[in-house]
């Protein structure tokens, strides 16, 4: 039988694709399960940065991030009403909730246009996943999920709260393709530590958070609640910004955190 | 070792680099090599599919109908891919995030398939799987080197241990924004190909099309 014959091309064929398809699938189911706690581990390290429950995540162990992590206490919230809800319409509890996945379907999301979208996130989730840090069965810290447009990328990251619901206690994203050096510098610690002390919303409960162009004058008033831009970033600095009002503001969270401040979420 | 395995090793090195000389796997050069660890993992990578993929299709090279060499040299390359991308996500999370789609695109990395068209088809597993493997190193010397220069001056770092301290960190060193973007990675690899070409001038290639000049009329050569 010689090798350009169709009965051998047809062999050659069947028996190469059954090997690698063996060897892929293998793979795949056996190094499945490693995968998935890699990722769940990231999302928890992410969170435990941000919550002010440690000083460097990255270098905690597995076992360290599961004992921390048993301090955090994952909730989801209806954003219209603002209120606690125990599973979303569709049933599906706190552990089975995704809020990326639930903004692509549009069963679970809302259309964002024009001016309501300055986020730049074109859909918005109806059910937000949020994390409390309780000590005592009191609410330490609130870390709420944000995430907006910058210049090239979609941000994602977190907003940790104080108990008085106003000042941040924590920033970072841990997701963003911004350029790197320049706006990638949104993750830079030394920039993320400007956050915390400042103040969300100004006088008149509109959110005053933002970040500005260039360094903050530390003698305006309004210095509690402005961070100093990024040098040669200014459209990721203005996506920040964007993003920060987008999500405390009525469209966002705000509901929420009035409830939760008049003691009825 | 003989002479001549040595040569298949350690030519594509520098004498035969598949990214200096070739010019082939620009695409995944420009793209990861903006810090030496990511630049690493990325080498590794290569190395372990073009050793494995040279062997295997060097151990079925016989059995091969003509007709279906391409598709069938490609199949054994996207599966070890596969595993490869499927390991680092288990093995080496973090680097697996940073390099993305990369790692997946080492199946169209032309490198790989083509080291296993014009060596592999033709020659024994043994011989095969170090030519896989010295051509793997070849690329992720030339990564390497570029990486060194881009995380050196784009980030003040190496391996992610602070060389030059920034000025965004206090220190005194603006960091070069160019270095981190992709087309720097363009101009150090065609410095390096400069430096290598004039160090070894066999490599410069003959003038293949020469431009007309203007006063008189001609044909193009």
């Amino acid at each position: 039988m010689g090798n350009d014959s169709i009965k051998k091309t047809l062999l050659v064929t069947v028996v190469l694709s059954l090997i690698c398809s063996v060897l892929v699938s293998a793979a795949a189911v056996l190094l499945k399960p490693l995968q998935e706690q890699n990722v769940k581990l990231d999302v928890q390290r992410n969170i435990l940065a941000i919550s002010g429950l440690t000083q460097d995540a990255k270098a905690l162990s597995v076992a360290e991030v599961d004992e921390l992590y048993l301090q955090i206490q994952p909730r989801l919230v209806d954003l219209k009403t603002g209120k606690f809800i125990e599973q979303t319409p569709d049933g599906l509890t706190v552990d089975q909730y995704d809020q990326r996945m639930a903004a692509k379907n549009p069963a679970e999301s809302r259309s964002l246009t024009g001016g309501a979208d300055i986020a730049g996130i074109r859909r918005q989730a109806d059910v937000a996943k949020v994390y409390l840090v309780e000590k005592d069965g009191n609410m330490q810290t609130l870390i709420l999920p944000v995430h907006g447009y910058g210049l090239w990328s979609t941000m994602y990251g977190f907003l940790a709260l104080e108990n008085n619901l106003n000042t941040v206690k924590g920033f970072g994203f841990f997701e963003q393709g911004e350029t790197p050096g320049l706006g990638g510098e949104v993750n830079n610690p030394r920039w993320t530590s400007r956050w915390p002390g400042k103040e969300i919303y100004g006088a008149g409960g509109n959110v005053a958070l933002k970040v500005i162009k260039g360094s903050v004058d530390a003698a305006n008033p309004a210095a509690m609640s402005q961070i100093d831009g990024l040098a040669g970033a200014t459209l990721t600095s203005n996506g920040v910004s964007n993003l920060i009002k987008f999500w405390l503001s009525d469209t966002g969270f705000k509901p929420f955190l009035n409830n939760l401040k008049a003691g009825d979420a | 070792m003989s002479v001549k395995t040595k040569d298949i090793l350690l030519e594509p090195v520098v004498k035969n680099n598949p990214i200096t000389l070739q010019i082939l796997g620009i695409c995944s050069a420009l793209a990861v090599t903006t810090s030496m660890q990511v630049s690493l993992v990325m080498a590794l990578a290569v190395i372990g599919v073009t050793t494995f993929s040279n062997l295997a299709v060097s151990l079925i090279r016989n059995q091969i109908p003509n007709s279906i060499r391409i598709i069938c040299q490609m199949t054994v390359i996207a599966s070890l891919v596969i595993v490869v991308d499927q390991i680092l996500k288990a093995y080496a999370f973090d680097i697996s995030k940073q390099l993305s789609v990369f790692v997946g695109l080492i199946i169209t990395n032309c490198i790989v398939m083509g080291r296993a068209e014009a060596f592999a088809m033709k020659n024994g597993p043994m011989l095969s799987a170090l030519d896989g493997f010295g051509n793997g190193l070849g690329y992720g010397c030339v990564l390497l080197v570029i990486a060194f220069f881009r995380e050196l001056f784009g980030a003040g770092n190496l391996f992610g241990v602070e060389i030059l301290k920034t000025v965004n960190n206090g220190g005194w060193y603006l960091p070069n924004g160019l270095m981190l973007l992709a087309p720097s990675a363009f101009f150090l690899i065609g410095l390096l190909i400069w430096a290598i070409r004039s160090w070894k001038t066999e490599q410069v290639e003959a003038v293949e099309f020469k431009i007309a000049p203007n006063t008189q009329f001609s044909e193009a050569h």
